[in-house]
């Protein structure tokens, strides 16, 4: 496959009160964006277990993006908090395991922040696409 | 297996358009598990929720997925359209395919593959997807507040008002709180304790008030509708069924020690009300400067002048247990310590007050009846700097945040000065003036017309310089030092939570931002909750706020609890997480990480226990657990993986 026509695969874990919402605002007022990620809905970033994303590299993602609250926006209080501890750790696991850290981003989008998600889905699609696949690459 | 059956929406062209839902119904059909897929052109319409219905019956549908629109917008529908059919309403699920597929791609085929992996994710979900029922919870129809301030006062009478039984809990020996101390309110100059009192009289005499004061809380067990809270009745040692309020004992007690009420600026005997309106009127010994504790068996003169035999030295703390379903959270606030403000002279310097020391001057009941003077010579203080945000607004010594009520009481203390001393002189410091609120730039207004001087900048220094106060400051607009003699010196002191709460709050098991003030569920939407369900929060504890904020506060925290002390049982979502006892090993790691306390240890058979009304279902837990013990029901960790494998399995 050469570089030009890889299509990467993405997961987006969402949670439900912010980023996925934000989803729902892009669509709604049909702000377009490549369709290389399909999204999971979750109650909260927190539920994303790191063992999550790596099943998801281990079963053929290219890239995964996870989405949550703003800081202080959290329905949960402080699980963005948590999320965003847990990513750290694990970039540093990905590196040690050969996978480029680029393909694990994690975002906080807010509802109101349609235009955020199309664009971070955008660039974070170009990104993974430089990066090509994943496969063969480690994991 | 289950049998599952896949209702693909067009929403009129909203989907069709760019997804191909002929191709894509086919395509599911083959797709492990389901066992009917059909599309319509509106789903959520009569007709389409018929088929889902019907579909479920003729088919033996186990499960249902609904690819159509956000499930924000009728994930209710299709539940309710599924337990129409027979079936339980968690495990219907709906697929997102048009905000999150249709409406953001042109390319039909790249979006038809894209809703295919959707409904494929979602399928995968509800395969697992097991049938819940909402909790239950019986409620107690009775109320606990703590605190009894005008917000605690507020919340029990509005509750009390429904009906509903309300215990009120106050720490001293009276109600009213900080307003009680006040002299006249903002922007109307009411005077505070004439329309507090008839509010604290109402509370005393309401049929479903159990008023408690001097007491406290020792411990709360239990979660929402069902809450075991034991209350310590602190020894008065006057029986206060007997005591019929008449004073005489402290008329004669012959100990004065410095009145709280008064901060320190008038007395109060050994035995005491602490202030003449005090609810309830009766006194109440201080152990602590009673000549009988302090000699023991000496004195007993309040025993001895009591006409009905109420004092009772060998009284005890009682320990109270009682029962509620909901709490309001009412402690109220503190003033920054001004000792702090070493700069301002207070404590060395007698006539730099507290701005709570002022409003004790200025009232009619205070140590000078109402009159201004001075408390070193008596005398009456021409001149008067008032010092706003006194420990507020100074990040790098102080507080970092506005106190909010200071601007407003300055102004006010100013006014009432001039009205007190027609031709007294106040002179402000400020760094901003602070005046939104309805009426509250008009009153601004009127004090700088009645001649009050404002200067915006920081005072750096007070001193005493030959028996003169001297006010060493820089007005920043014109840019220059000043220095202003004064007769008398007033900060606006800044405010803070109630202090030695740190214990209240962890009985509650609620929680604290940095600056100890009560934290909200929600800071827009649900700004009088806390994070633990049941318990709600009023006044000052939760944020610094002046009385109409914290009447109106303290009347939204009494109507949710009402909204749950009204009801025979409460309800929750039963997407919560759970416990598999067998794999659970009792580290209680997940304890730490829940935000709601929800998650105990049970020391018996060392696994972790769910309080399922507790349980918001954040899910944080199950990503905690080392050991895939604690799992969100209906999305657990199986459901998850299985759901991006199926994202990622080519076709």
């Amino acid at each position: 496959m050469s570089e030009n026509n890889f299509e990467p695969k993405i997961i987006g874990f969402f949670c439900k009160w912010c980023t996925s919402a934000a989803a729902d605002l892009a669509g709604t007022s049909r702000k377009k964006y490549p369709a290389n990620l399909v999204p999971i809905r979750f109650f909260c970033s927190s539920r994303i277990d790191p063992q999550h994303v790596l099943h998801a590299f281990k079963s053929g993602a290219d890239g995964v993006l996870i989405g949550g609250c703003h800081f202080g926006d959290c329905h949960y209080q402080d699980g963005n908090y948590k999320t965003a501890r847990r990513i750290a750790l694990l970039h540093n696991l990905l590196d040690d395991m050969g996978v480029s850290k680029k393909r694990l981003r994690l975002e906080w989008i807010s509802a109101a922040e349609g235009d955020r998600f199309t664009k971070v889905v955008r660039e974070f699609t170009e990104e993974i696409k430089k990066l090509g696949p994943l496969k063969g690459n480690g994991v | 297996m289950k049998r599952i059956g896949v209702f693909i929406c067009h929403c009129g062209i909203n989907i069709a358009k760019t997804v191909d839902v002929e191709a894509l119904t086919e395509e599911i059909k083959k797709y492990p598990g389901v066992e009917y897929a059909e599309n319509y052109k509106y789903m959520c319409s009569d007709p389409g929720q018929n088929l889902v219905i019907n579909a479920i019956k003729e088919h033996k549908l186990d499960a249902v997925v609904v690819a159509a629109c956000s499930p924000t917008l009728h994930e209710n529908t299709f539940r309710n359209a599924s337990e129409r059919g027979g079936l339980n309403r968690y495990v219907c699920e709906m697929a997102n395919i048009r905000e999150h597929c249709s409406w953001v791609h042109d390319d039909k085929k790249v979006a038809t593959k894209k809703a295919a992996h959707i409904i494929k994710s979602i399928i995968e979900k509800v395969k697992y997807d097991e049938p819940l029922e909402p909790i239950h919870v019986s409620v107690t129809k009775r109320a606990l507040v703590i605190g009894g301030g005008i917000a605690g006062i507020q919340a029990a009478l509005d509750i009390a008002n429904a009906g509903v039984e309300t215990i009120l809990v106050e720490k001293g020996p009276s109600i009213g709180g900080r307003m009680a101390q006040l002299s006249e309110t903002f922007p109307t100059l009411d005077c505070s304790q004439c329309i507090l009192t008839p509010k604290m009289v109402e509370v005393s005499q309401h049929k479903k008030i159990k008023l408690l004061s001097y007491s406290e809380i020792e411990e709360i067990a239990g979660s929402v509708g069902n809450f075991k809270v034991k209350i310590k009745r602190k020894a008065a040692y006057v029986d206060h069924a007997k005591c019929t309020g008449c004073g005489m004992c402290y008329e004669k007690c012959p100990v004065k020690v410095d009145s709280e009420f008064e901060e320190n600026m008038g007395k109060r005997k050994a035995i005491y009300t602490p202030f003449p309106q005090a609810v309830p009127n009766k006194p109440i010994i201080d152990k602590e400067h009673c000549t009988f504790f302090l000699k023991p068996g000496k004195c007993r003169v309040c025993q001895i002048v009591c006409p009905v035999q109420a004092v009772d030295f060998e009284q005890q703390d009682v320990i109270l247990e009682e029962e509620v379903g909901a709490i309001v959270v009412a402690t109220g606030f503190d003033l920054y310590e001004p000792e702090r403000l070493k700069e301002y002279g207070y404590g060395t310097i007698p006539d730099v007050l507290t701005s709570l020391q002022f409003e004790r001057l200025l009232s009619a009941s205070g140590p000078t009846s109402g009159d201004v003077r001075r408390i070193s010579d008596g005398k009456e203080p021409k001149r008067i700097v008032f010092i706003q945000c006194a420990g507020s607004r100074d990040k790098e010594n102080h507080l970092e945040y506005c106190s909010k009520i200071c601007c407003m009481y300055t102004a006010k203390h100013a006014l009432l000065y001039k009205h007190r001393v027609h031709d007294g002189e106040p002179i402000i410091f400020y760094i901003d003036v602070r005046t939104a609120g309805k009426g509250y730039e008009e009153f601004y207004n009127r004090v700088t017309d009645e001649g009050a001087t404002y200067i915006r900048g920081k005072v750096s220094k007070v001193y005493q310089d030959n028996g003169r106060i001297v006010v060493l400051g820089a007005d920043t607009l014109s840019g220059k030092q000043i220095e202003v003699e004064a007769d008398m010196v007033v900060l606006a002191t800044g405010v803070v939570p109630t202090r030695n709460n740190t214990e209240l709050v962890r009985r509650l098991k609620i929680q604290c931002d940095a600056n100890d003030f009560l934290t909200e569920a929600h800071p827009k939407l649900r700004p009088v909750e806390s994070n633990t369900a049941g318990i709600y929060l009023a006044g000052a504890a939760q944020g610094p706020k002046d009385i109409p904020e914290v009447v109106a506060q303290a009347s939204g925290a009494a109507s949710k609890a009402i909204a749950i002390l009204t009801q025979d049982e409460i309800t929750f979502e039963p997407t919560i997480a759970g416990v598999d006892e067998d794999l659970c090993s009792g580290c209680s790691i997940c304890v730490g990480v829940c935000p709601y306390n929800a998650r105990e240890l049970d020391r018996e058979k060392m696994v972790i226990k769910v309080v399922e009304a507790l349980c918001q279902g954040c899910g944080s837990c199950s990503s905690a657990c080392p050991s895939g013990a604690a799992q969100q029901r209906n999305l657990i960790d199986k459901q998850i993986e299985d759901m991006v494998t199926s994202v990622l399995e080519e076709k």
